[in-house]
């Protein structure tokens, strides 16, 4: 219609006035002014009050107020390092980042090893076999309808129940499962290790820029090599040869029994095995359910479709079906790992040494309870917005692809 | 707020009015006065501004320049104002917008009870005697989804009407509608201005306009383009744009 | 799939014709679903083996070995020696048998227990109530009131002749759904309001309030909202009131039950097309009339199955208050396995706690996919 002529809507020559407001009860700008003011004095009222009561009441404690406490020594012992701590030397804020790393360590497993069970499980739903999908189905029904600290309770008690070291269930020749925990052969750690690390990354990189020119030069001739044997060989060959290069060293660190304890080896504590298998479990069970209903989200059409065009069926997979799919996952799939994250917290309920159980230690021995309460929530903060950032970021990707 | 005695037998004036979103202008320098009793059809290509230009009227959107004056109250800034016009103006939408969790007749009486602050029995009763009038008295207390698309229509016709406004509004009333169906919304719409109601319509229905309309206002790309008696705009229009479109309308139709 | 094809299409083009034997019956059921493939074969051997293994195991160790009850000792300690010598062999439902009453009640007066009992009972007809849509009406908000003030007369009583029971004595499963009903009770206007101003674009303040509010509590885990409840609160308070113990946990789970709430409301909310705010307008109708007539009566509806969802997990969380030491149904039966005449039998217990929590939750999951499929028939209609 103005394909001829440019609209004159689109280039105005003149822009909207702004529009004063009239202190008059009748300008709804004046009134909700007026409403909006009124909420936040309210608001400030109260927490004036309350923030004078508790004035008083902590001076009437004798309680400190302010982080100070962070730099004295802590008397807290912590079973579970992750960094060189010692009770009655190391400080509280020392104390406070062991239950922080203590944190990510069963929040990063946890996701981690949801995500391939909730996987395995909600194709398992899918399956063709009658058998296997039923059985899929009551695990999920039952595990959602289970307080997730029941389970973890449950599971601890079985940890706990298991016989003493001297009698402990060996698994294979190098692992053995007592009331002292999961002991497992452990590498000893060399720099040889960290540079094959390193190779690996480097090798992920190397295999992206790979992906990108096969993608580039299929777009330009229409044939192109295949990508997946050259990223093995970069993902594999290349942490290897700089392992060997630094003289390929391997010590296994055996776990040994002597008399009633073990030594050597690494050890899974019954609290961290209890936490992390109860929320695997109990987390995969919702993760199922989001993976089973965003693939069947995807319609069977699209399936027939693109193998009507001639596509195979990892081609129908990769390129139709998972895109589609991992949309409809991705947001409730970041929820999952959000409340798995804060249910870590329940830690406490078993005497694993998180943030929540080291803080409440603290707030217990210091009496500072709003600084203890400020930290876990700002931890937890912190952690939610990263998870949140992280999966938006790659939902815009996928969004991207998949466009 | 304020009486104009610039043109007392005028019910709706336009002066000048002009509206951007964002950085659109979407409305530029619309002028129209309509009078009393005046039955005025809108037309124009799809996104000239013709819905937005008769939401204006009752301030379902708000213009940001020039003045409207509704039944002699111009349209500010004012909750009095804007309360006033409600209460006199009814409007019609293409989509029916009937309330789905209400029955046809609690749809009717809703606004004459909540705003009108009639007694329940005196609003059913006018209610039902509207419903007479569209000739659907018998499914006053089924729900809106049962009723066919042109039913409902006339459903939301009686609603605007129970308000008694002296003003009426339609955006497309009949756009959403299948074509048998088309007749009996538009037949009772040519009942409605036997009356003597003043009505602003934006519609294609070029029969229709033929039929009721005093006046014929074609609007494109945010400006009125032209106006004038049904026979003038159709049978001779002087500008190539009107020219134009009444050329699609037909090959269309 | 395909053989269903076939078979579908053989019917309808010859009716009276019988499909091949080798397409009906159990056998052939049997070879499309167990038996499909070669890889489809090995895990029905493979799942069939286990389970056949484990159910046998189950019900060796739940039923068959099981000590059902054991006779009365002098001496406390020994009443447990027969379930004892079938440790690790047999479960013992005898302690089940003796904690019963604990672990529903906690340590509620043991001949005023009929009145918790009555509680849950009330609770469940609620629930059953509410599940009904011909309820679905003003009518439940009232219903809703007097129940849950019923409720409160039967757990204090003091009046009508019923003896007063201090709260602390409450426990056991009438306070799980005390926290879990009373939380949705009282976050749910709250929650209508917060949904409500997050999408106020007029007030800005407010809905950044809002906005401040929901994603406060939605980052952080309720248990430091009941750390913050139990050592906190009393800070805040002025000299000399301190609300007692389970009125604080109940007003963080309401918070906390609020912010999600709220979210579920604002989907409601924005699922509303358009043309009914501004058929409202349009009518003269004012923001609260718009909104109490008009918008909320039909986003409510909407959220039905998500609330219900909802509910499921607040129920659930409510087990948490074990950490701060309230008496619900979790701690009672922690409490009941401490007990050292039966220590040792908490897998029977925990056992017994989790077929509790299952019970409600599957029946209200079960209702919610039910509603679920109503709805969505409703809208494809
Ligand atoms: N809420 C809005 N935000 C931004 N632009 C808008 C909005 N509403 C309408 N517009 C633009 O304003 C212009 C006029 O729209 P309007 O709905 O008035 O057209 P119309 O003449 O009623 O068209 P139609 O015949 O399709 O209904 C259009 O170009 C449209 O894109
Ligand atoms: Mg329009």
């Amino acid at each position: 219609m103005s394909a001829t002529t440019s609209d004159p809507r689109l280039a105005p020559t003149r822009q909207a006035p702004k529009q004063r407001m009239q202190l008059s009860w009748t300008d709804p700008r004046f009134r909700n002014l007026v409403w909006q003011a009124l909420v936040l004095a309210i608001i400030v009222a109260v927490i004036w009050y309350l923030v004078g009561n508790t004035r008083h009441n902590l001076e009437a404690r004798h309680i400190a107020t302010g982080f100070g406490f962070l730099e004295s020594t802590s008397g807290i012992p912590i079973g579970e390092q992750m960094i060189p701590y010692t009770s009655g030397a190391s400080t509280y804020l020392r104390a406070l980042t062991e239950g922080v790393l203590n944190t990510l360590k069963v929040a990063i497993v946890g996701v981690i090893l949801s995500t391939i069970l909730g996987t395995i499980i909600g194709v398992g739903r899918l399956s063709p076999n009658w058998l296997l999908a039923k059985i899929t189905a009551v695990y999920v029904e039952v595990i959602r309808d289970i307080p997730v600290l029941l389970q973890l309770l449950f599971w601890y008690v079985l940890l706990q129940g298991l016989p003493a070291p001297k009698a402990s269930i060996r698994l294979g020749s190098a692992v053995f499962l007592s009331n002292r925990g999961i002991k497992v052969p452990l590498l000893v750690w060399e720099d040889a290790h960290t540079w094959a690390l390193v190779a690996f990354a480097v090798a992920i990189v190397l295999t992206f820029l790979w992906r990108r020119r096969v993608h580039r030069q299929r777009d330009l001739t229409g044939t192109a090599p295949k990508v997946w044997p050259v990223a093995l060989a970069l993902l594999i060959g290349l942490p290897v040869i700089v392992w060997a290069i630094f003289g390929a060293p391997l010590t296994i660190d055996m776990p040994q029994l002597h008399g009633f304890n073990f030594s050597g080896g690494g050890t899974i504590t019954p609290e961290y095995g209890a936490l992390t298998l109860g929320l695997v479990i109990y987390t995969s069970a919702f993760i199922a359910e989001i993976v089973r209903s965003g693939i069947q989200a995807v319609a069977q059409g699209q399936w027939e479709a693109s193998q009507a065009l001639g596509l195979h069926r990892g081609q129908t997979l990769n390129l139709v079906v998972l895109p589609q799919a991992l949309r409809v996952i991705i947001p409730p799939m970041t929820s999952e790992y959000l409340s798995l994250a804060k249910n870590s917290s329940l830690a406490v309920a078993i005497g694993y040494q998180d943030i929540v159980s080291i803080a409440s230690t603290i707030l217990n021995q210091t009496g500072q309870a709003i600084e203890g309460i400020a930290i876990i929530m700002l931890v937890y903060l912190t952690i939610s917005l990263s998870i949140s950032l992280f999966m938006n970021w790659y939902n815009a990707h996928i969004a991207l692809v998949g466009r | 707020m304020s009486q104009t005695n610039e043109a007392p037998e005028a019910a709706i004036v336009l002066d000048r009015v002009n509206k951007w979103y964002g950085a659109m202008h979407v409305l530029r320098d619309v002028s129209i006065t309509i009078g009393k009793g005046e039955r005025v059809v809108v037309c124009g290509p799809s996104g000239s501004g013709k819905s937005t230009t008769i939401r204006c009227i009752n301030r379902l959107e708000e213009h940001q320049q020039g003045r409207i004056v509704v039944d002699g109250t111009e349209l500010t800034n004012d909750t009095r104002a804007l309360d006033t016009i409600r209460r006199e103006v009814g409007m019609v939408f293409q989509s029916f917008n009937l309330f789905p969790h209400l029955t046809i007749l609690e749809n009717c009486t809703l606004a004459p009870i909540q705003v009108r602050k009639m007694p329940k029995a005196e609003a059913e009763e006018l209610a039902m005697s509207y419903l007479r009038r569209v000739k659907i008295p018998e499914q006053a207390k089924k729900y809106p989804l049962q009723l066919s698309g042109g039913q409902q229509q006339r459903v939301a016709i009686a609603r605007a009407l129970c308000m008694k406004p002296k003003i009426m509004l339609f955006d497309e009333p009949t756009s959403a509608l299948d074509p048998e169906m088309i007749k009996e919304v538009l037949d009772t719409m040519v009942g409605l201005a036997e009356t003597g109601m003043t009505m602003v319509c934006v519609t294609h229905e070029m029969g229709f306009a033929r039929q009721v309309a005093n006046r014929v206002v074609f609007m494109d790309r945010g400006e009125v383009v032209e106006s004038g008696t049904p026979h003038e705009m159709f049978e001779n229009p002087q500008t190539e744009r009107l020219q134009t479109f009444l050329s699609q309308i037909l090959r269309g139709h | 799939m395909s053989g269903q094809t076939a078979t579908i299409i053989g019917t309808a083009s010859a009716a009276r014709e019988q499909p091949p034997a080798s397409l009906v019956g159990p056998w052939a059921w049997a070879r499309r679903n167990l038996f499909g493939s070669w890889w489809s074969s090995a895990v029905t051997i493979l799942l069939g083996y286990l389970i056949v293994r484990w159910a046998w195991g189950f019900i060796d160790w739940a039923v068959i070995n099981a000590v059902w009850s054991v006779p009365v000792a002098s001496n406390p300690l020994d009443t447990a020696a027969p379930c004892r010598q079938m440790a690790g062999v047999g479960a013992c439902w005898a302690v089940i048998g003796d904690k019963w009453r604990f672990i529903l009640f906690g340590r509620y007066p043991y001949d005023q227990q009929w009145r918790p009992a009555l509680c849950i009972l009330l609770f469940i007809a609620l629930y059953g109530v509410s599940a009904n849509r011909a309820f679905w009406r003003k009518e439940l908000l009232y219903i809703w009131v007097a129940t849950l003030a019923v409720i409160a007369f039967l757990m204090w009583g003091g009046v009508l002749g019923m003896d007063y029971v201090a709260q602390d004595q409450w426990g056991g499963l009438p306070i799980t759904l005390i926290l879990a009903t009373f939380g949705l009770a009282f976050a749910f206007p709250l929650a209508v309001v917060v949904a409500l101003g997050r999408r106020s674009t007029q007030l800005p303040a407010v809905k950044f309030l809002c906005v401040g509010y929901v994603e406060l509590i939605r980052g952080v885990p309720l248990i430091s909202l009941l750390f913050m409840a139990s050592v906190m609160f009393p800070l805040f308070m002025p000299e000399g009131l301190n609300p007692d113990k389970l009125l604080r946990a109940q007003i963080a789970i309401i918070l906390f039950a609020a912010a999600y709430l709220a979210e579920v409301v604002r989907g409601g909310l924005q699922s509303l097309p358009k043309g009914q705010y501004e058929a409202a307008d349009a009518l003269g109708l004012s923001y609260w009339q718009k909104t109490l007539k008009i918008i909320l009566p039909q986003a409510l509806r909407m959220v039905i199955p998500p609330l219900v969802n909802n509910f499921i997990s607040f129920f659930k969380d409510t087990s948490l208050v074990l950490i701060i030491g309230i008496f619900d149904l979790l701690t009672a039966g922690k409490v009941a396995m401490a007990d050292p005449t039966w220590t040792g039998f908490s897998t029977e217990i925990y056992l017994v706690l989790a077929a509790i929590y299952f019970v409600f939750c599957y029946a209200m999951s079960h209702y919610s996919r039910s509603l679920e499929r109503k709805f969505s028939r409703a809208r494809n209609r």
